[in-house]
């Protein structure tokens, strides 16, 4: 009860995000000394610019999973979205870039709301609501493109360049992901709302006793998380030049790990939109480093599985070290 | 008092299916009183409390602030009015830090809207010191005692400015020394011009505190007086509306060899060296303040939580621990303290519920046919009166006290030896409580050895031959049944030196 168990139960919390990044600290320092090429500036660019899309969904779901909820949906919403930026763009090359940015957000904000409200409304567990929309989303998606697919021939030269083109040598989508990411993670630790989430995934009956409107909130979480989905499908569109109905598909389970990997507990109430958003960055650079070590790529999912299993296992132990200690503290036998 | 009163309750009542929880209850709580509130449980308090914290609203009648009609569509609403319910479960968040627990939902905030987390940390650290206790602001919530629990709950209405301040049982955890301190802040808080209501089992601390007192029964008004004009025998007498000694039929029974044997039993942070014997026939209750550790020890005999040390021997045989399934083959049943989470499947049929401990012997080739089944459930549930309308309806259709009883013939009809209860009439009906307690009775006299761990002393008193209490982990006192008395045992559990 005194303050050195405060700062050293910060210290253990701390030591959550400071593992993943040794971790990947780690798997980098590795790789470079078998290939010295991984370490070139295209190389790095590469592997951020594959980990950004990944990092935007992973800072949307951050906030979901802190209400001790799930989205699921998230890669049937990037491939709404990206069809719907897409179709539009082949409609009408004129649009500006702001406004397929802008629309893609909007098209994942509504189907959020659409996921917060059957959680609010129907009661369902998140995990059921999401996962029947995962399918409903890449059903629509998929009735919509028909089996037609938009190439990059298709789509204006000022999109694609969005997905190439550099501020002061740093990518845009680089820019982007580090944008959402920060914002997210300050919101979260600065913002009462973001404050009153965590205390919705810590307790969710004392949240509603403490007065936090726990249904707006609920809504707003899945809107974040499904915005940042469709903002991702901008950015997988403007990537790829290539979209059909089965974009994303799958990359909800990535997302997922990534968040779990990055130390957001799954019952809710602790982690960060920096911690996802570094376990993100790690599993890209596992599907990156891999090669080049010459490890067979079917390895990659046995250790994205291992990592799995050790965050999970690590948050158990470290959650059952401290009470223990703190139950021993403050209590007198 | 002529003044408009700060807070009227006006008439309210509120049912919850066919069950009528409060039934026209009256009484006005002035600014500058601590107002009492007293009943047995069941009496409908939690309920008057409830609607005054938003998260119920009277079915009929109304509750009135300065004369104002309130309309409390939620918890934050009666936040908002300035009513703050200090619960006797303490609802924090395990993941937050205390000083976010207290701010949530005002943090004290900087320029753009950011929470201004150190102005948070210093604000609570005023109110602790206000409060004359050391609990460091920014250590999470997880793994505070439950009395340091219950002091952050009353520095976050501290924090509020709270003007009517209702406090279910905050005591119920707390030592002397902390009691103490409660009632300097209340007090004070008292003179500042807040009104408070005060929830308690305890007379002594009602008469050294309160100013008037209301007595519920049965879900209805009884009366509201001064406390100076009436005495704690009226008030028992009012509240419990009949003579004590006919609710609590103990009979006398000829006392066996030792059954239960527990020895030296601890578990690191919880309880510490707990030994004690439970003979043929005897009733011992265990008693103590809520967090003391009772339940904690029983189901560590029981298995169902792990220990570090000591031994349980049931008729002389040394049980395996941390395993309930070597417990019940030798004979051991707990009928736990919270039957909706622990000791139904509330979805479940009232016969699959009643049979859920025995479907090893009434399975025929590893399967359950529904007839065997059926048989035991009607047999068990005929025997303990338990009112139903048919034996495959959920068990969650039927009242408390029912249900109470499915969990016990689900235990009972294992033939145990020793026989645990929990709390075992917590939030049943007075009738059914009597007949709950017939029926230990009857089993102390067919040799059984019962374990009942309760946190009604009018219960423990009644029943038990004698009473273990437990304070702080440890087992304090052993009294016989001549010793024990509301005074001894409240002594014992709080640690205070008699005066």
């Amino acid at each position: 009860m005194s303050a050195p168990t405060a700062s050293r139960v910060a210290l253990v919390l701390r030591a959550r995000e400071l593992g993943i990044v040794l971790a990947l600290a780690a798997l980098v320092v590795v790789t470079a000394v078998v290939n010295p090429l991984f370490l070139s500036g295209q190389s790095l660019r590469d592997l951020m610019l594959g980990a950004a899309i990944l990092v935007v969904m992973a800072a949307g779901q951050t906030v979901v999973v802190i209400t001790r909820n799930i989205d699921l949906s998230v890669g049937s919403v990037l491939g709404l979205s990206a069809y719907a930026v897409g179709s539009l763009l082949e409609a009408a090359p004129g649009t500006p870039v702001v406004v397929a940015v802008l629309v893609g957000i909007v098209i994942g904000g509504v189907l959020g709301l659409v996921n917060g409200a059957l959680v609010r409304f129907g009661n369902v567990p998140a995990l059921v609501v999401t996962l029947g929309t995962l399918y409903v989303f890449r059903g629509v998606a998929f009735l919509w493109a028909g089996g037609q697919q938009i190439n990059a021939d298709e789509l204006p030269e000022s999109f694609l360049s969005f997905g190439t083109a550099t501020v002061l040598g740093v990518p845009w989508l680089i820019i982007i992901a580090a944008v959402v990411v920060l914002a997210t993670g300050y919101v979260l630790r600065n913002h009462r709302s973001g404050r009153e989430l965590y205390a919705m995934g810590s307790d969710p009956a004392a949240a509603r006793l403490a007065g936090i409107p726990v249904g707006r909130r609920t809504l707003a979480a899945f809107a974040v998380s499904g915005a940042c989905a469709g903002l991702a499908g901008v950015l997988f569109a403007a990537r790829f030049g290539t979209v059909d109905a089965a974009a994303g598909t799958g990359y909800e389970l990535n997302v997922v790990a990534a968040v779990v990997v990055g130390g957001v507990a799954v019952f809710g109430g602790s982690g960060t939109a920096y911690g996802a958003a570094i376990g993100a960055l790690l599993l890209t650079t596992i599907g990156s480093a891999l090669p080049v070590l010459g490890i067979d790529q079917f390895w990659q999912q046995a250790i994205v599985g291992a990592l799995i299993l050790l965050a999970i296992g690590t948050d158990r132990a470290v959650a059952a070290r401290v009470a223990a200690r703190l139950r021993k503290e403050s209590s007198r036998v | 008092m002529d003044q408009v009163p700060l807070l009227a309750v006006a008439s309210v009542a509120k049912s919850f299916g066919a069950v009528a929880a409060v039934r026209d209850v009256s009484f006005p709580l002035y600014a500058g009183e601590i107002h009492a509130l007293v009943g047995e449980n069941g009496a409908g308090k939690s309920t008057i409390v409830k609607m005054l914290a938003g998260v119920h609203r009277p079915d009929t009648g109304q509750m009135l602030l300065d004369g104002r009609p309130l309309e409390l569509g939620s918890p934050a609403a009666a936040i908002a009015e300035g009513i703050a319910v200090i619960y006797q479960e303490p609802t924090l968040f395990p993941d937050l830090s205390v000083a976010e627990n207290i701010v949530m939902g005002r943090q004290p905030r900087r320029s753009l809207g950011r929470v201004d987390h150190r102005a948070a940390s210093r604000l609570a650290a005023d109110l602790f010191a206000r409060l004359g206790v050391a609990i460091d602001p920014d250590r999470p919530a997880r793994g505070l005692s439950i009395a340091d629990q219950q002091i952050v709950e009353i520095a976050k209405a501290l924090s509020r400015e709270a003007r009517v301040i209702v406090m279910d049982e905050p005591t119920a955890a707390l030592s002397g020394v902390e009691v103490e301190r409660l009632f300097t802040v209340a007090r004070s808080l008292r003179d500042g011009g807040a009104a408070l209501l005060f929830i308690s089992h305890r007379f002594e601390e009602i008469t050294a505190l309160c100013d008037r007192v209301t007595i519920m029964r049965d879900g209805r008004h009884v009366s509201t007086d001064p406390l100076d004009a009436i005495g704690v025998d009226e008030i028992v007498r009012r509240m419990v509306g009949r003579p004590l000694d006919t609710l609590f039929p103990k009979r006398e029974v000829p006392v066996g060899d030792v059954v239960l044997d527990v020895d030296g039993l601890s578990r690191e942070g919880v309880f510490r060296d707990v030994s004690f014997q439970v003979r043929a026939g005897e009733i011992v209750a265990l008693a103590g303040l809520v967090g003391a550790g009772r339940s904690e020890v029983v189901q560590a005999v029981f298995g169902v939580d792990p220990r570090d040390g000591g031994t349980v021997c049931v008729g002389g045989v040394v049980l395996r621990a941390g395993s309930p399934r070597a417990a019940m083959a030798a004979g051991i049943a707990l009928v736990p303290e919270d039957r909706r989470q622990q000791g139904l499947v509330l979805e479940a049929s009232i016969e699959r519920n009643a049979t859920s401990t025995r479907w090893r012997s009434l399975a025929r080739f590893g399967l359950l046919f529904g007839g065997a089944e059926r048989r035991s459930a009607a047999e068990w549930t005929a025997r303990l009166q338990t009112k139903y309308a048919r034996l495959d309806d959920p068990v969650l259709r039927l009242s408390g006290g029912n249900q109470q009883k499915v969990v016990l013939a689900k235990w009972l009809s294992t033939a145990p030896r020793v026989l645990i209860v929990d709390e075992p009439t917590r939030g049943i009906d007075v009738g059914t409580k009597a007949e709950v307690h017939r029926l230990l009775s009857d089993l102390a006299a067919d040799g059984v050895a019962i374990v009942m761990v309760s946190s009604e002393l009018p219960e423990v008193l009644g029943m038990a031959d004698r009473v273990l209490v437990m304070r702080e982990g440890h087992l304090v006192a052993e009294l016989s049944r001549s010793d024990a008395n509301e005074e001894s045992v409240m002594r014992a559990a709080t640690g205070q030196v008699a005066a």
